[in-house]
C-alpha cells in the first residue's frame, strides 16, 4: 500500500511551499506598504544620517585610499553601505519582532495551522523581511545617487546577493532575539541594547584601521561584531568585489542564528514553550 | 578583449551541420576547428602579452622630495619604472613628438633631458639658476626657464644647449605660459603678483598684468583667445583677453564644502583641446576644479589627493592625471564623466606629470 505517504507526500507539494512563502512575503510587504510610518522612517533614517550626519564630515576621509575604493572619497560615499546594512538591521528586527505582536494578537495561531513545517514558515518570514528590505535599500540607494553616492552600475546588480545574505543574518538574528520576548516589549529597549551598539561598533561609520588608531579595545569590539562583516560584504559587492572572508563570516552567523531561531521556535525543544507561547497554552 | 570575442565567432561557426555528412568526418571538422579557433586565440594572446612594448601612453611623473621621474602606465596605471634623476626635480615636460622629456633639476641648476623610450638621460642643458617651471615653444624650441632666485626668464636653445636670451621679470618668476603660435611668452612672478608678457620676436616684455597674490601658473587655451592665470594665495584663477589688451575678462574664485577658503589655493590649469573646460589643481584643498570656459563657472570639484599641484592630460585628452603632493600619489580623472577613476601611489612629493603617447 504505498498510495498512502504518496499521497501524503502529494498534499505537500512544491507549488505548495512557493504559494506558502509568496503568501507570507505578501502578507509581510502588505503590512509594510501599509505602514506608511514605518515606510517612511526606513527611508528618512538612513538619509538623515547621510544628508545631515555625513555632510558635516564631506571631507574627512580624503587622507587614505582603503579597498574596494580606488581612489579618495567623500564620507557620503564610505558612509553608504553602513547605512544599507543599518536599513537591514532595523527592517530584520522591526520584522522578526512583528512575530511578537502575531504571537500577541493570535495571527501566528494562523499561521501556524499551516501544514508545513516550521522551519519553513520561519524561513518564508525570514525571506519575506529580506523582500521588504531590499525594497527600502534600492529607494536609499536611487535617493542616493543624487547625492553623488555614485557606485559603478554593475554594483547595483552585485550588491543583490550581499544583501540578501546580510538580510538573512539580521533577519535571523531578530527571529532569535524575539522567541526570547514575551510581549512585544519597548522597541526603545532593542534600540538601546542591540541597534546602536552593533551599528556604532563596526565599520559602518569609520573605517577599522581608524578605530584601531583610536582605540584598540574598540577594534577588537568591531572584529568580533558579525555587523562589520555584512558591512564590508555589502561594502565590496558594491563596488562589483567579493570579500570572501566577510562572506564567510555572515554566512555561518545566518546558520548559527537561524538554527538558534528554529530550535527556540520549536514547541517540544524550544523556549517558546517553556516560556509560554501559543504552543505552550496546548 | 577583442580576441575572445574573435574566439566566439570561431568556434560558433564550427558546429553548423551539414545534412548527409558522415558523423565521424563531421566530428573531425570540429576538432579541426576548434583547435584552429584555440590556435587563433593562442596567436591573439601572444599579440595581446607583446602589445605593451610597443609605444602606449605613459605618464612622467617629477617627485620632488625622491629626486626621481616616476613612469606610469596610462593603461593599465602601473608604475613600470623610477628614473633617478638630478636633485628636486620639479617642472617636467615633453617634445612636441613625446620622443624627449625635459625635467628642471632644481637644485642642480640645470635642465636634464630623458628619452622617453629608453628612460635614459640624453643630454642636460644649461638653465640658470634655481630653475623651478618651463614651457617649451610649440616648435619645441627653446626652452623657457624661470628662475626663481634670479628674476630671470632664461631662454636655450635645445639643440645646442646655447642661451638665447635672458629677459629680466618680476620677483620669484614661476608660471610659464606661451600661446599656440608661439608669439607670446608668459611669465608670472610670485612676489610681484603680475603675469608678464613677453614678445618672443624681440624677447621684450611689452604687458604687466597685475593679478591676485603669488601667481604660480599660466595656461593659454589653444586658440590662444584666452590665457588663465591661477593665483595660489590670492585663490583665484584670473581669465585675461589676451586680444584685448591683455585684460582680466574675470576672476574665479572657489568655495568647497567643507574646505577652509585659505586652503583654496589654485595652481596647475589644464584647458582642453576643444576649448570647453578647464581643470584647476587646487592645492592643499585636494580638490580640482572643473570650469565651463563658455560661462567661467566651476561646475564641479573632484576629491583627489593631498596638495594637488599639476595636471596633465593624456595624448587622447580622455584623461587627465594630478599629482597629490603630500599624499604622494597621483589620481586619474576621466575627462567626459569628470570622475575621479584611481589613485596611483608614485614616490614623494610628486610635483609635475607630462604625458607622453
Amino acid at each position: 500500500m504505498s498510495f498512502v505517504p504518496n499521497r501524503a507526500a502529494s498534499r505537500l507539494p512544491l507549488s505548495g511551499y512557493l504559494i506558502c512563502m509568496a503568501g507570507i512575503c505578501w502578507r509581510e510587504s502588505l503590512r509594510f506598504v501599509n505602514q506608511r510610518g514605518r515606510f517612511l522612517s526606513a527611508l528618512v533614517r538612513p538619509l538623515v544620517w547621510l544628508f545631515i550626519f555625513a555632510a558635516g564630515f564631506r571631507s574627512v576621509l580624503g587622507v587614505s585610499i582603503i579597498p574596494p575604493y580606488e581612489t579618495y572619497i567623500l564620507y557620503q560615499v564610505y558612509v553608504a553601505p553602513g547605512l544599507i546594512a543599518m536599513i537591514q538591521l532595523f527592517n530584520g528586527l522591526q520584522s522578526s519582532l512583528s512575530m511578537v505582536y502575531d504571537r500577541e494578537v493570535g495571527a501566528m495561531r494562523i499561521l501556524l495551522v499551516s501544514p508545513y513545517p516550521r522551519w519553513f514558515l520561519l524561513l518564508s518570514k525570514l525571506v519575506a523581511g529580506i523582500c521588504v528590505s531590499l525594497l527600502q535599500v534600492y529607494a536609499f540607494l536611487a535617493i542616493a545617487w543624487f547625492w553623488e553616492v555614485e557606485a559603478p552600475p554593475i554594483g547595483y546588480l552585485t550588491v543583490l546577493p550581499a544583501l540578501l545574505l546580510s538580510g538573512l543574518m539580521l533577519g535571523s538574528m531578530g527571529l532569535l532575539m524575539s522567541s526570547l520576548f514575551r510581549q512585544l516589549e519597548n522597541f526603545a529597549s532593542v534600540m538601546n541594547f542591540v541597534i546602536f551598539p552593533m551599528f556604532f561598533t563596526s565599520s559602518a561609520l569609520y573605517p577599522l584601521w581608524k578605530v584601531q588608531e583610536s582605540s584598540l579595545p574598540l577594534w577588537y569590539v568591531c572584529q568580533f561584531n558579525p555587523f562589520t562583516y555584512a558591512v564590508e560584504l555589502i561594502r565590496f559587492a558594491l563596488y562589483g568585489q567579493f570579500e570572501p572572508f566577510s562572506a564567510l563570516v555572515v554566512a555561518g552567523c545566518s546558520i548559527v542564528f537561524l538554527i538558534g531561531a528554529i530550535i527556540a521556535y520549536d514547541p517540544s525543544a524550544g523556549l517558546m514553550g517553556r516560556r509560554g507561547g501559543p504552543d505552550a497554552a496546548k | 578583449m577583442p580576441f575572445a570575442f574573435d574566439h566566439c565567432r570561431i568556434t560558433r561557426k564550427a558546429p553548423t551541420r551539414r545534412a548527409g555528412n558522415d558523423p565521424k568526418e563531421e566530428k573531425m571538422t570540429r576538432r579541426i576547428l576548434l583547435s584552429a579557433g584555440l590556435a587563433a586565440l593562442a596567436g591573439l594572446l601572444t599579440v595581446a602579452e607583446t602589445a605593451p612594448a610597443l609605444a602606449q601612453a605613459r605618464a612622467f611623473v617629477s617627485n620632488e622630495r625622491d629626486h626621481t621621474v616616476s613612469v606610469v602606465d596610462v593603461d593599465s596605471l602601473k608604475l613600470i619604472e623610477t628614473i633617478k634623476t638630478g636633485r628636486r626635480p620639479r617642472g617636467i615636460t615633453a617634445s612636441p613628438d613625446g620622443k624627449l622629456v625635459y625635467v628642471c633639476a632644481s637644485d642642480d641648476n640645470r635642465v636634464e633631458v630623458y628619452d622617453s623610450k629608453t628612460y635614459k638621460l640624453v643630454k642636460t642643458l644649461r638653465s640658470g639658476p634655481d630653475p623651478e617651471l618651463f614651457v617649451l615653444a610649440p616648435s619645441g624650441n627653446p626652452l623657457y626657464i624661470a628662475n626663481e632666485d634670479d628674476s630671470m626668464v632664461t631662454a636655450v636653445n635645445t639643440e645646442n644647449n646655447e642661451l638665447v636670451a635672458e629677459i629680466p621679470v618680476g620677483v620669484e618668476p614661476e608660471g610659464m605660459g606661451v600661446s599656440p603660435d608661439g608669439r607670446y611668452l608668459v611669465n608670472t612672478s610670485e612676489t610681484t603678483n603680475m603675469a608678464h608678457v613677453i614678445d618672443t620676436t624681440t624677447n621684450e616684455v611689452i604687458e604687466n598684468v597685475l593679478v591676485d597674490s603669488r601667481p604660480r601658473y599660466a595656461q593659454f587655451n589653444h586658440d590662444g583667445t584666452q590665457l588663465w592665470v591661477s593665483s595660489e594665495v590670492g585663490g583665484t584663477v584670473a581669465v585675461i583677453d589676451p586680444k584685448n589688451g591683455w585684460k582680466i575678462i574675470k576672476k574665479i574664485s572657489f568655495e568647497i564644502p567643507g574646505v577652509n577658503k585659505d586652503a583654496i589655493q589654485p595652481v596647475g590649469i589644464r584647458i582642453t583641446k576643444d576649448g570647453s573646460t578647464a581643470f584647476i589643481a587646487l592645492g592643499p584643498a585636494n580638490h580640482v576644479a572643473v570650469v565651463d570656459t563658455k560661462t567661467l563657472e566651476v561646475k564641479k570639484y573632484l576629491l583627489v589627493g593631498q596638495r594637488v599641484w599639476q595636471l596633465g592630460f593624456t595624448p587622447d585628452e580622455k584623461q587627465i592625471f594630478s599629482t597629490n603632493g603630500n599624499s604622494n600619489d597621483i589620481s586619474v580623472i576621466d575627462v567626459a564623466s569628470e570622475k575621479v577613476l584611481k589613485s596611483v601611489p608614485v614616490g614623494r612629493l610628486p610635483w609635475g606629470v607630462v604625458i607622453v603617447p
